[in-house]
């Protein structure tokens, strides 16, 4: 038997008068991959927003794990181990590979000042040892990346951008990966091997959890395991690929009513 | 850790490059502090002018760029000494060093708006208010003759980073442009202060009684050799030190977790927080950190010359203090060096042009950021231990 890990309870978010996200509720267990669709301005995004605590909720309760998450800022949902991904890349483009990934991971090395500017050595085995994984990491997405560990993100084509961002979100061992549009801007093949990484680095570990919003068909029916559909901030329909592909509803939400 | 180093061997870099800068440097410091006739400055300047351009054609950036970084603690070593030896070449002379001095002083306290602004991302337009505090500092503690000066100078940190706790609610709550105007604000506030306040001395100002280690009264020119140096000769050898610790410290913050932490803020605050990084820890951190090196610099300031008022301290020399971090280029310790050179010495040495000189120093900064938006000496990207590339 599943057990649950994330549970939305009727979670509702209004930007003044527009109601972005209206009584949503769902669920997400252990070690699945679920598919968050709708069209443009459903409130898939919305939803990250809320979870990852950027931004507050106007109703409703979020609990992760068997604690209520409601009401933690970013940094405290973070420490409970969400991670996600942007719909537009939001990594920090003049630093280099390994300090962008390193920002993932950041929050559990010593942040005083004195460990920082005194005790150099403690810090230099810290970096070394980091090295090392983020390095690793990086070479299951990409030997070449793996490579250029300390040249400049803002050099990289889309899909490094990507791959790196998803690295990121995986340094720190999370247990639930939420990727948003991971596809945006890629093509099909390049989307297809990113997502065949991000399979292989999940099947190595424990229980990874995935959600993942995307507008990619062929990813969604490739990957998930269960798929909800919001319309309007309201979820119109929940079930595997194959069940809502044929619900009426979604066919209606995503090519209109005749 | 071999595997590490195989993907990308570090190239032995000469050291000819860097030490051909440094001797440079040193020698067109030196000639430019004490050129005294105008068609000397002019021909210095476009002397400099040509081989930056020239240098630019021929590629010497990079060369001497991968020689220093490959040697980078020779190098610092060897600038300290190209430092002293101009120090001690001009050591009779007190205009030339009072000069200098002032450079190295702007110079730590563009280290401490590079900590805020070039790396953190918050722009402090109160600089001089800052630097203000630690000389107002040290002009109240010198009044009591028990209180060690080294301590007052360590002061003069701490009421800088006293007063911007002043400001920490308001900073870490507003962005961007919002937290800009509540620095301007607290500028404006600072100098009216003091212009008001009678036991400060009001707008005329206090006297500052001058640095003194132990034996050592920097006010007496130290006698060598036989022949007796300036004065300031005390105060440009105990800057070069406090530049030197300043400088280290700054790079070691640049070179750590916290220094990642301050860029991750600067360039997404929202994707910094959902990683557990902390904005307002670091935000605060810069801020008061900044402000402790811009007390320090003005407590040395004010004891160097020996009488401060408001009107020295005022929001037009935050605006100088921001643009040598501008013009340097955000989060290059060296291009602060370079750029804090500019802004002292240009219009002291351009007294031909009378008040247009500030023009002209206008018009250099508009060119830079048209041109140059990086800085003249653009901040390199983060290597955590230089000259081992690869992490090793």
């Amino acid at each position: 038997m599943s057990e649950r890990l994330l549970e939305f309870q009727a979670v509702t978010k209004r930007f003044g008068g527009v109601t972005a996200l209206d009584s949503f509720s769902m669920h997400l267990d252990k070690g699945e991959i679920l598919g968050l669709i709708g069209p443009n301005g459903s409130g898939k995004t919305t939803s990250f927003n809320l979870l990852t605590g950027i931004y507050p909720k106007t109703g409703g309760s979020i609990h992760f794990d068997d604690r209520d998450i409601s009401s933690m800022s970013a940094r405290e949902v973070y420490e409970t181990g969400i991670v996600r991904t942007f719909q537009r890349s939001r990594l920090c483009l003049p630093l280099s590979i390994y300090d962008n990934i390193m920002v993932g991971d950041t929050s559990r090395l010593p942040k005083g000042l004195w460990s920082n500017l005194v005790r150099r050595r403690a810090f230099r085995r810290q970096y070394e040892e980091t090295f090392k994984v983020a390095r690793d990491l990086v070479a299951t997405f990409s030997g070449n990346l793996a490579d250029r560990m300390l040249d400049p993100v803002g050099a990289l084509p889309m899909i490094e951008r990507r791959r790196i961002e998803i690295c990121r979100a995986l340094i720190s061992g999370p247990r639930l990966l939420l990727l948003d549009e991971p596809s945006a801007g890629m093509t099909h093949d390049e989307t297809n091997q990113l997502m065949s990484d991000i399979l292989d680095v999940r099947a190595r570990g424990e229980g990874l959890s995935i959600i993942i919003v995307e507008h990619e068909m062929g990813v969604i029916e490739r990957i998930t395991d269960r798929c909800v559909v919001l319309s309007y901030g309201k979820k119109i329909a929940e079930g595997t690929y194959a069940e809502i592909a044929c619900d009426k509803e979604v066919q209606n939400a995503y090519l209109g009513v005749d | 850790m071999s595997d590490i180093a195989i993907d990308a061997p570090a190239r032995p870099k000469g050291l000819l490059p860097g030490a051909a800068t440094i001797l440079a440097v040193s020698v067109y410091g030196w000639a430019l502090l004490t050129a005294e006739e105008d068609w000397q400055v002019i021909g210095l300047l476009v002397l400099a002018a040509a081989v930056g351009l020239v240098g630019k054609l021929a590629g010497l950036g990079p060369k001497v760029l991968a020689s220093w970084s490959s040697n980078e603690a020779t190098m610092n070593g060897g600038a300290v000494l190209g430092l002293l030896a101009v120090i001690f070449a001009l050591s009779t002379q007190h205009f030339p060093l009072l000069m200098l001095t002032t450079t190295l002083l702007y110079f730590i306290a563009s280290l401490g708006l590079n900590i805020q602004f070039g790396y953190t991302g918050m722009v402090n337009f109160a600089g001089a208010a800052f630097f203000g505090a630690g000389a107002y500092t040290a002009a109240v503690l010198g009044g009591y003759a028990w209180i060690p000066p080294l301590l007052t100078i360590l002061a003069g940190g701490v009421v800088a980073m006293v007063l911007s706790l002043l400001l920490v609610y308001p900073i870490v709550r507003t962005t961007g442009h919002y937290a800009a105007v509540v620095t301007i604000a607290f500028g404006v506030l600072f100098k009216t202060f003091l212009e008001v306040n009678e036991i400060l001395g009001g707008p005329q100002g206090l006297m500052v009684e001058s640095m003194k280690l132990p034996g050592w009264d920097f006010n007496n020119g130290p006698v060598l050799f036989g022949v007796e140096m300036s004065f300031y000769l005390n105060y440009a050898l105990f800057a070069t030190a406090l530049v030197a610790l300043i400088f280290c410290l700054v790079r070691r913050l640049e070179r750590s977790w916290l220094g990642l932490h301050m860029d991750a803020v600067r360039l997404d605050e929202t994707a910094a927080a959902c990683f557990g990084i902390s904005v307002h820890r670091t935000k605060i951190l810069a801020f008061l950190s900044g402000n402790f090196i811009l007390g320090i610099a003005g407590a040395l300031y004010g004891m160097m010359i020996s009488f401060i008022a408001p009107a020295s301290f005022t929001f037009s020399d935050s605006l100088l203090m921001v643009s040598i971090v501008l013009l340097g280029g955000m989060g290059s310790p060296w291009g602060g060096a370079l750029a804090a050179a500019i802004v002292v010495l240009l219009p002291e040495k351009l007294q031909v042009l009378q008040e247009y000189r500030f023009l002209l120093f206008s018009v250099l900064v508009m060119l830079v950021l048209l041109f140059r938006p990086d800085g003249l000496l653009p901040r390199q990207i983060r290597n955590y231990f230089p000259g081992r590339e690869g992490g090793k």
